[in-house]
């Protein structure tokens, strides 16, 4: 973790030497913790300040709302899920939508009123109470979500997990432009039962809520869509959604698990040989990342109220593996704040700042419209990225020793290569 | 998980052959089901030749990818997109500069075609080795992952090129080449603009088949796809033939994207999706096979046509992406090396 060299830095800070004196002295794990802990506070406590910060500010314009920000919370929380199949176990998923989608019609299915044809409620809230169709309650759908998302990643993995590192990639890209494709074409028309609603999707999702009895015992809220500040709880709940992924990331990277996972991303055959089962270990891994993505992706469509077949384009993987890359394939706080980065470029930021720079700088007979250009900008954030700084912006200290020892192609590796060329008794001929 | 095992596992194929055999009997039995279902029975021919047209285009494209990838063993991302940025210059061409339109002089119009063809050809050929040499030449010694995903980016770049210039309209040339028939055999109809299209690719086809099995430039070629350190030691320079392979699969987008022109329309993004279907292609014939490639293509271009035009029980245009896609992942899973690719060490 960051906390060492950030306590150093603070540390030195003028002014702070007093400070710095002391903080030394705490336990590691105190002051590691400490940095943490103040962001917790300025995010969680955000919603009330966010309307006394300034409005006008260059280049940026305004500070995020509340509502964008439940959307940008939402993606970083995907962005960790997909870090754990890329970024710890270095398996190239270009169809992390498909889960995403997964998740979001599975919110769809248990918690609005698709199936009208049968009148199914469990722990349901408010009106929704009377209504056809299944109504479970939503904080045990989000977990149904997220096992059912798992259960597609083991599906989707199992046969492809064997395939080499760019042939999985094809597939999962593969499984991200099927599943869509279904999801908008299974409606009455298309498959004689109406499963997903086609291209309308399905609406209205149930809103998260607590309930009346727990609303008259505790103070919660009834339902989060019909209280007055409805962006305020969906941006805490998400919130609460986001630390236990990270909490869950951190302490899996250092499991025995997680430990499997980065062995194969730096050497497959060295940790077969090792004894790492590496099938069990990589489906594992997307499950768990499938996971993270099916919460998500249900907890976008209560959000939203519905889900729609035009939010899982090829463009949201990619845009995802942006974040992953820029922040430092494996880093997890790096993924979070490019996450946290890109997220609000997408939502509000590049809006904001191309006004700006229509505005101030450009030549105002020819506006450019910046969010026009998002994935070309990603795109080139991708590339460059990859051609200056391929360990990202913060980079995890054993990926950087990889990519500057050149996976796989270590000196050791190199030796033992020629040496094996060399006994091979057709002189290490390819074919 | 062992009762799975049989998955992949290739060394003892009777599984995969046994269901590969059910799943080709009943694609067959599907399309004598439907010949029969069929009115006219001259329509079922009329969705062959229009799947030979389509799978035309998909052969140059697909082409592309599968030289790109015997060379560098990189999938080129970009390439569709490439294939849509000269498509679009090549329409600029025909109709604001060329001011090709259907009462155009014979003469005018073949000396017009020639020339967007050939312009399109150097575009798409300087777009294809620009990109190599900007991005994918610095990462030669990188992780192959890197390069992969680097080639997404591209793609991604390349796109919004195409946005800035021509933005999100589709469009379209002017009917140059008149449908009239090449033949009318008792209701099947071959035009001359379906004839155009295969007219123009075979000797393309062979031309390159020529390019690469016998020219000095082609021997270089397949002696850096089978080992660049001793191809380098015999005196090849790599990089160049590298840049060479880019530039002639770019080459080959062109002419395609001009023929996807000649029958459709396109817009700034109309070349991600048939670029992932070219692949698939690439991949269903074998990828890094020249000839796997055109086979391949031809037969998505068939199952393509088959499943929008035939009626019984079939899925239609919705799915056709899902199709080729399902088709793609069970090459990948059962039989990577393709139809008439052979099995390499790295295949599995």
């Amino acid at each position: 973790m960051a906390g060492g060299r950030l306590r150093r830095e603070i540390g030195r800070l003028p002014g702070l030497e007093v400070v710095g004196r002391y903080w030394r002295r705490l336990p590691d794990r105190v002051a590691g913790a400490v940095p943490v802990l103040v962001l917790v506070v300025l995010a969680v406590t955000y919603p009330w300040y966010v309307e006394s910060l300034p409005t006008n500010v260059p280049l940026i314009n305004t500070f995020p709302s509340i509502h964008s920000s439940v959307t940008i919370l939402v993606f970083v929380t995907m962005a960790v899920g997909l870090n754990i199949v890329v970024g710890y176990a270095g398996l190239l998923d270009l169809g992390y939508v498909a889960f995403y989608a997964i998740g979001a019609y599975t919110a769809g299915w248990f918690a609005s009123g698709q199936f009208e044809q049968v009148n199914i409620h469990f722990g349901s809230i408010g009106p929704t109470g009377k209504l056809a169709g299944i109504h479970i309650s939503i904080w045990l759908v989000f977990l149904i979500a997220g096992v059912t998302t798992a259960i597609g990643g083991i599906l989707i993995g199992l046969p492809t997990l064997r395939l080499r590192g760019d042939y999985l990639a094809i597939v999962t890209l593969g499984f991200g432009e099927i599943i869509p494709q279904a999801v908008r074409n299974a409606d009455k028309q298309g498959v004689g039962f109406n499963l997903t609603g086609g291209t309308f999707g399905i609406q209205p999702i149930d809103s998260p809520g607590f309930g009346q009895h727990l609303h008259d015992a505790l103070g919660l809220p009834v339902t989060y869509q019909q209280s007055l500040h409805a962006d305020r709880l969906f941006f805490w709940t998400v919130l609460v959604v986001l630390l236990v992924t990270i909490f869950c990331s951190l302490r899996l990277r250092d499991s025995r698990l997680g430990r499997a996972w980065i062995a194969i991303r730096e050497d497959e055959t060295a940790a077969g040989a090792m004894g790492v089962p590496l099938m069990r270990t990589k489906t594992w891994a997307y499950a768990i990342g499938a996971f993270f993505g099916g919460i998500a992706g249900a907890y976008i469509a209560t959000f939203n109220a519905g889900a729609f077949p035009t939010q899982f384009d090829f463009n949201i993987s990619v845009f995802l593996l942006c974040m992953v890359i820029l922040g430092g394939m494996g880093s997890l706080w790096g993924v979070v704040v490019a996450g946290i980065i890109l997220a609000w470029l997408n939502v509000e930021g590049l809006a904001n700042i191309g006004a700006w720079l229509n505005n101030n700088i450009l030549p105002s007979d020819h506006p450019i419209e910046v969010p026009k250009y998002s994935f070309g900008i990603y795109g080139t954030l991708i590339v460059l990225m990859m051609l200056f700084r391929p360990t990202g912006l913060i980079p995890e200290r054993r990926r950087k020793r990889e990519i500057e020892e050149g996976a796989g192609r270590g000196p050791i590796d190199q030796a033992l290569y020629e040496s094996r060329r060399a006994d091979e008794p057709d002189g290490g001929a390819k074919g | 998980m062992n009762w799975l095992a049989f998955i992949g596992n290739r060394r003892g194929p009777h599984l995969t052959s046994v269901l590969a055999i059910v799943f080709l009997f009943l694609l067959a039995a599907w399309l004598v089901k439907n010949f029969f279902v069929l009115h006219d029975k001259a329509d079922f021919f009329n969705v062959f030749l229009i799947g030979l047209t389509t799978g035309s285009v998909y052969a140059l494209v697909a082409l592309g990818y599968t030289l790109v990838y015997g060379i560098l063993q990189l999938i080129n991302f970009a390439h569709g997109d490439v294939f849509a940025l000269s498509g679009l210059f090549a329409s600029t061409w025909i109709v604001s500069i060329f001011n090709l339109d259907e009462q155009s002089a014979t003469l005018v119009l073949v000396g017009g075609l020639f020339a967007t063809f050939l312009i399109a050809m150097v575009f798409g050929a300087l777009i294809n080795s620009t990109i190599e040499f900007v991005a994918y030449r610095r990462l030669r010694a990188a992780p192959r992952l890197a390069v992969l995903i680097t080639a997404v980016g591209m793609s991604f770049i390349v796109q919004n090129i195409s946005l800035a210039i021509y933005d999100v309209n589709f469009r379209s040339i002017p009917p140059l080449i008149s449908g009239a028939s090449v033949f009318d055999f008792r209701g099947v109809h071959y035009g001359w603009d379906a004839f155009f299209v295969v007219l123009v690719t075979a000797p393309v086809l062979v031309l390159m088949t020529w390019l690469v099995k016998t020219t000095r430039q082609g021997k270089a070629m397949r002696a850096t796809s089978q080992d660049p350190e001793a191809a380098a030691i015999m005196g090849i320079d790599v990089n160049r033939t590298i840049s060479f392979t880019f530039a002639l699969a770019g080459g080959l987008a062109g002419i395609g994207a001009v023929l996807f022109l000649v029958e459709f329309n396109m817009r700034y993004d109309s070349g991600f999706q048939l670029g992932l279907i070219a692949f698939t292609a690439a991949v269903l014939g074998g990828i890094g096979n020249l000839t796997g490639a055109v086979l391949g293509a031809v037969l998505i271009g068939m199952i393509q046509a088959f499943n929008e035009g035939l009626p019984w029980f079939a899925p239609g245009p919705d799915w056709t992406r899902s199709i080729v896609f399902a088709i793609l992942i069970a090459i990948l899973v059962f039989r990577p090396e393709g139809l008439l690719g052979e099995r390499t060490p790295e295949g599995a």
